[in-house]
């Protein structure tokens, strides 16, 4: 057999592998052997072209292997639960700016000025990588979570389109190759901190789920530069799971796709809001030993948990009061909206760190019709998620949103901090309804307040 | 034409086996289908290793290696690290 043909086959079955890995992912049982399949098949690649190419300088790209390793090792050790988004943001911009420096190094190697592919990989990649470095600074406070609008804003974004296009038409015409190729690599760097500045923060996770996309959009159009399958193949398949994920997101939140990039909705939300604004109606306030009573004797309870919970680091004072109630034969179930992290599936992670059982956990529409038997829904640093004018006020930017319908439970009781607005910067007519209780102070204090007065009940 | 046609197979498969993902394993999907696309390392070792030295292409591929190793190492580790979470209770009837 001659080379090209084992390292084909090796090509192919680490694309099998990626498959079958991914494939696994479908059951929390089998998804850690998943993820193990998938990276078998990574190793396979990475030792196949290292072996069976001509490498004239192995020195190197062990040294290369080893930096980076170890670069991204500590990355993944050290990342808390709560800063996965900003963690995945920066391994997209990592895989972009791969992307775009192979595709680089392919025109500069050839000198070919007419392949489209590689521009495409240039330009997707860098987009990828400075918009992934502007999410990473956003989602980390590192710049500001409000999105930044400027006027012009759509004619520089038009501008530098009209520009990228020009720039490959030029290479394409026999331009200065590693001039147009620079001009292009750095349009495409504003271009990507263009389309992410204005996103607001209750958008991120949509974004972040389509600069995953993007990423692996690069690594196929690579693919195409390099006439390699396994890129190919890989880089689709991440394309397709970034397309799907943005896709749950938007239908989570009811927005367009275009409504997110024009952007500008919801920012870090700092105004505070007022107890007695809406019609003269006010809140009921209530405290720890009145809500530990009612949840002592309910039949049913559904926690709803929000990013406040994980900004109070609640969540093992939440399982314990789980289990306490549980012990007292409470039921109790745990209700996660889509969007209720600032990534797709994020609560679930944070849940599960404080080792919540994850069938404990049900997704919107598994659980929305049981809020009618329920009899006290705990909504805990959730605010937009739970918001009835998403159903019926047509005025509402939430409006059509689909929402946990925790008013339908007996009674509704909120852990917040504040009145402050959620995300989104909102008003809740909630909490101003008759069945709704407030239990105001920092969620992590009320929640083990909440578990000793359960226990001294 | 025919890479065009393995791109748009690989879409299809992905899609179907990706929308039967749950919810809670949305998280874990993007971290560890974001070190699948890191795939390009193999592209920055092609380029990083089989050009002589001194070309400029050699040490933009080195840079690649470097960028896309972190991408690869990272991505499956702390993916193995979240997933390592849900393993607590053997209860489920999947």
């Amino acid at each position: 057999m001659s080379k090209e043909l084992i390292i084909d086959v090796i090509y192919l079955l680490a694309a099998i592998l990626f498959i079958v890995g991914l494939k696994r992912l479908q059951s929390p049982v089998t998804a850690r052997g998943g993820n193990r399949i998938a990276a078998i098949g990574m190793l396979l690649a990475i030792v196949a072209t290292l072996f069976l190419n001509n490498i004239l300088t192995p020195v190197e790209m062990i040294a290369g292997l080893v930096v980076g390793g170890a670069i991204g090792a500590i990355m993944a050790k050290q990342v808390k639960m709560t800063a996965m988004p900003e963690l995945v943001a920066a391994f997209n911009g990592f895989g972009g700016l791969a992307s775009a420096l192979v595709a680089s190094a392919e025109i500069i190697d050839s000198g070919a000025n007419q392949n489209i592919a590689a521009y495409l990989s240039v330009l997707i990649g860098t987009v990828t990588f400075s918009g992934s470095l502007i999410a990473f600074l956003k989602l980390s406070a590192k710049m500001t979570g409000n999105p930044i609008q400027f006027f012009g804003q759509y004619i520089i974004l038009s501008l530098v389109i009209v520009s990228m296009i020009a720039c490959i038409g030029w290479a394409f015409l026999g331009g200065e190759l590693i001039l147009s190729l620079g001009l292009l690599s750095g349009l495409a760097l504003i271009f990507g901190v263009l389309i992410v500045i204005p996103i607001g923060g209750a958008d991120m996770p949509v974004i972040v789920a389509f600069l995953n996309a993007l990423s692996g959009l690069a690594a196929a159009a690579t693919g195409f530069v390099l006439s390699n399958t396994a890129l190919i193949i890989s880089g689709a398949l991440v394309g397709a799971s970034g397309i799907m994920l943005t896709n749950t997101m938007c239908v989570a939140m009811n927005r367009k796709f275009w409504q997110v990039m024009i952007g500008g909705f919801g920012g870090d939300s700092d105004e505070e809001g007022s107890a007695a604004l809406v019609d003269g109606r006010s809140i009921t306030s209530t405290t720890a030993d009145d809500t530990a009573i009612m949840l002592s004797y309910a039949r049913k309870v559904i926690i709803v948990p929000g990013y406040g919970l994980a900004v109070a680091q609640a969540q093992h004072q939440v399982r314990e009061l789980a289990e306490v109630l549980e012990a007292r034969g409470v039921e109790v179930k745990y209700a996660v909206h889509p969007v209720a992290g600032r990534m797709p599936g994020h609560m679930n992670v944070l849940l599960a760190e404080a080792n919540v059982p994850y069938d404990a956990l049900y997704e919107m529409d598994e659980i929305n019709h049981e809020f009618e038997s329920t009899d006290v829904a705990l909504v805990i640093g959730a605010n937009d998620v739970v918001n009835p004018a998403a159903r019926h006020d047509k005025s509402s930017p939430i409006y059509g949103m689909p929402i946990l319908n925790v008013d339908q439970a007996g009674t509704v009781v909120f852990l917040k901090r504040s009145m402050r607005p959620g995300y989104s910067g909102i008003q809740n007519l909630l909490f101003f309804e008759t069945n709704t209780r407030m239990l105001f102070g920092d969620a992590k204090d009320s929640v083990s307040e909440l578990i000793t007065e359960v226990k001294a009940v | 034409m025919e890479l065009v046609t393995y791109f748009v197979l690989a879409m299809f498969v992905g899609r179907e086996i990706l929308s039967k993902v749950p919810q809670t394993l949305h998280t874990p999907l993007m971290s560890g289908s974001n070190a699948i696309s890191g795939i390009t390392i193999i592209g920055a070792l092609i380029y990083a290793g089989t050009i002589g030295g001194g070309s400029i292409a050699k040490w933009i591929g080195l840079v690649a290696l470097i960028a896309a190793t972190i991408n690869v190492v990272g991505g499956f580790m702390v993916t193995g690290r979240m997933l390592e979470m849900f393993k607590k209770r053997p209860t489920d009837d999947v």
